[in-house]
């Protein structure tokens, strides 16, 4: 019995001088930040984990607000050094980054990611407008007997929707209200196809509130279906089920080009060179933002930096693009090379 | 029967009869209402082990090819020219591996074949030749043969998961990669071998690179931090309330407590870690030693509540017997009734112990939840753990994770398995009937 508490106290001792021990300053990069931007953010992490004398950076999927949340709390080694993003940061978000000391944020462009639409290789091609997209998905929608009133969605199949499109019903897998490409999606996607009709358009003079509400509310009467944040399980539901429809990131288009394919989406056929181009009408901007404070501190962020912008990651022949982010174009690329040498912070809106 | 009964004979004789009668008629309901439980009883086990049977099918089934890799023979030669006038952990690795790879195919020309030819091996071959070369420089101005991992595409192609029969487009392999890999695997120059690497590297974003190595040392410092703290205080706790405390109202307000803590959601617990751990003592985030932490509290219930329920177990005749023999109540608990209950404790504790290996959710919220390249060597290096790892996986888009994504759930199950059943053995080997 006295080996046994003799053994424990030991432990214990142990593991109370490591705690002290961690107390001290952080040797790795820790990176938090949006789910989107981590397939690519990780790739970069493990190059630069193998090819540098530094230790690879950490990196934690926390989902774009999560992700500014934790950075913003404070400067010091307690606190993530950079957070991925899937959006540009809010200015409510940049104000209280500076109300906790992180003056001096760096903001970079890192590329653009596609929103695409797809269904299962087995299934007729869709041929979809914004327009399309927000009919059949939002909770309210236009009387179709004309006249300015909303009502409940109506819509039970793609042929009700646009008399061109299939005779099937509305079912589409996507991310929940929490994921970055969800709020992506209803902006880019359904307020632009919502903007077709002159009253909503005005309504956003007139109501702000009520023009949100109308264009980013999600129908919730089974049609459109919550499937987590797990695009790879949204992958296997359409191969499966030739009737639905799965909206996720082009990465995931690209890997699975053998079991889906992606819907027109005004016309344009979500590829790499539609994406890049900015013909794709659903794409956005992914970022990630450096802390400047802790440059100097942290061992290697300067470097993670530079190994970041180098033309060998995210060129056009850069293996981010082989992951499947779509490149910036050279210009905007050059741009943002420059402000992470310089290390340009940026200005809160 | 008589012709003439007597009232009080024949009123007791009907009256018997229609008892017997009563019992006989509802016997047969009886017995069928028996014979229907068992039936449910039986479908229900039966409902289960079918569930619990495609469960292992369908994660063995997915994940046994993961333990094997396609890999390909490369004639690597190290040029000294290469060497000359940098150091040899310098060296452009990737030149030699490329310079290997079109020795075999020396008519390949243009960019893009020639980028798709480096493709088909693995961004690990160039660090798998630095490390050759860090062990022993006398292969320099050597030519060997080595095997390389090949790339995941080509990988998912020889283990049937990728159609020959697709259009060219919708193929990750384009024709002439597919012309390659038959032409290399018509020379012998492509294999499929164990999988080490699945077991010796830690995660990476390549699935042929990838391993379990370092979530499964995440795990262990996890559990040992667990087991350190939560045994111990377990015990002593379950010790104190069941041999020592007086039955009073604080005693009940306690033990209803932990009764309640052992229901809680273990989300929550990974917030009381981030707000005590992380935001008031300033412990690192992703350590195993906050994971343990965090996991104690989750398993302290379940170890108090089984240790008292195996002390409880343990006659009160043991008791009476040391305290008549003039042993004082601390040696009657420690000589005598704390060695008996142990086994129970144990058995308590490896369960407890087996829930925290599988968790996942607490650990979100404490930055466990994340990419982690390098292998911990310690409690506060950052680390991730087995059903976390699996957790990534599964949500990463390259197809070869699918695979190795049940590779590491056949794993932990196999440590689950093993844990439950060292339980049962203990149990059965240690109890004692009274």
């Amino acid at each position: 019995m006295k080996k046994v508490l003799t053994l424990l106290s030991a432990a214990a001792l142990l593991i109370s001088l490591n705690a002290i021990d961690a107390m001290s300053a952080r040797d790795y990069i820790s990176i938090v930040g949006s789910s989107t931007v981590y397939p690519f953010a990780t790739v970069v992490a493990e190059q630069f984990g193998k090819t540098t004398k530094f230790k690879t950076p950490t990196i934690e999927s926390t989902g774009s607000g999560g992700g500014l949340k934790l950075f913003c709390a404070g400067v010091g080694a307690e606190h993530p050094d950079i957070t991925n993003a899937s959006r540009a940061i809010k200015s409510s978000e940049c104000k209280a980054c500076f109300e906790n000391g992180v003056k001096e944020i760096i903001e970079v462009k890192i590329g653009y990611d596609g929103i695409v639409v797809a269904n299962a290789k087995s299934a007729p091609m869709m041929k979809l407008t914004r327009k399309d997209l927000f009919l059949a998905l939002a909770k309210d929608v236009p009387d179709p007997k004309g006249g300015e009133n909303l009502i409940p969605n109506p819509y039970q199949t793609w042929k009700d929707v646009n008399s061109s499109l299939p005779n099937q019903k509305i079912t589409v897998l996507g991310p929940p209200p929490t994921s970055g490409t969800r709020d992506a999606f209803v902006e880019l996607a359904m307020e632009a196809g919502a903007k077709e009709f002159g009253f909503i358009k005005a309504m956003k003079k007139t109501d702000k509130k009520r023009y949100k509400a109308v264009c980013h509310t999600v129908r919730e009467d089974g049609a459109y279906v919550e499937a987590g944040e797990n695009d790879n399980l949204i992958v296997q539901k359409l191969d499966k089920d030739p009737t639905a429809l799965g909206i996720f990131g082009f990465s995931f288009l690209d890997q699975n080009a053998d079991k889906i394919k992606g819907a027109f989406v005004d016309g344009v056929e979500p590829t790499f060179d539609n994406i890049a181009d900015g013909q794709y009408p659903v794409s956005r901007p992914l970022f990630f933002y450096v802390k400047k404070a802790h440059i100097g501190t942290i061992p290697g962020i300067a470097e993670y930096l530079k190994a970041f912008s180098a033309e060998a990651t995210w060129g056009p022949d850069g293996y981010l693009s082989e992951k499947g982010l779509i490149p910036m174009p050279e210009a905007e690329r050059m741009k943002f090379a420059k402000d992470i040498q310089m290390l340009i912070p940026m200005e809160c809106k | 029967m008589n012709k003439m009964p007597q009232p009080t004979e024949s009123s007791v004789g009907s009256c018997r009869s229609r008892t017997i009668d009563i019992v006989n008629r509802g016997l047969k309901r009886r017995y069928r209402a028996e014979r229907r439980f068992k039936i449910y009883g039986i479908t229900a086990i039966a409902l289960s082990l079918v569930f619990l049977a495609l469960l292992f099918i369908t994660i063995v089934g997915n994940g046994y090819s993961a333990f094997r890799q396609t890999e390909i023979k490369l004639d690597v030669y190290f040029d000294p020219m290469e060497f000359k006038d940098k150091l040899a952990a310098d060296a452009n690795y990737l030149a030699i591996v490329k310079d290997a790879m079109r020795s075999l195919f020396p008519d390949v020309s243009g960019r893009r074949d020639k980028r798709s030819l480096y493709g088909l091996v693995s961004t690990g071959a160039a660090f798998q030749m630095r490390n050759m070369l860090l062990k022993d420089r006398s292969l320099i101005g050597q030519r060997i043969p080595v095997w390389v991992p090949a790339d995941d595409d080509v990988d998912m192609l020889v283990k049937g998961h990728m159609d020959r029969g697709l259009p060219e487009s919708d193929r990750r392999l384009k024709d002439k990669q597919l012309a390659w890999i038959d032409q290399l695997a018509a020379d012998g120059r492509l294999h499929k071998a164990f999988n080490f690497s699945f077991f010796n590297n830690g995660d990476s974003r390549e699935p042929e690179l990838a391993g379990i190595r370092g979530a499964l040392m995440g795990s262990f410092y996890t559990l040992v931090v667990t087991l350190l703290l939560s045994f111990p205080t377990g015990v002593a706790a379950a010790v104190y309330l069941e041999e020592f405390a007086p039955k009073n109202r604080w005693t009940d307000i306690i033990e209803v407590n932990i009764n309640n803590l052992a229901a809680v959601p273990s989300i929550v617990f990974g917030l009381l870690g981030m707000a005590v751990f992380l935001n008031f003592f300033g412990l690192p985030r992703s350590a195993p030693l906050v994971g343990g932490l965090v996991l104690s509290l989750m398993t302290l219930p379940t170890i108090i509540i089984a240790s008292r329920a195996s002390l409880l177990s343990v006659p009160p005749s043991i008791r009476e017997a040391a305290l008549g023999v003039g042993a004082s109540k601390n040696q009657m608990v420690f000589h005598h009734v704390l060695p008996l209950a142990l086994p129970g404790m144990l058995t308590g504790t490896i369960i407890g112990m087996a829930r925290a290996l599988g968790e996942s959710a607490p650990l979100l919220m404490i930055g466990m939840v994340a990419f982690i390249v390098d292998i911990p060597g310690g409690l506060t290096d950052p680390s991730t753990v087995l059903p976390v790892q699996i957790f990534l996986w599964a949500d990463s888009p390259e197809r070869a994770f699918v695979e190795r994504t049940s590779a590491a759930t056949m794993v932990l199950l196999a440590f689950l398995i093993t844990m439950n059943a060292l339980a049962v053995v203990l149990r059965k080997r240690f109890e004692k009937r009274w």
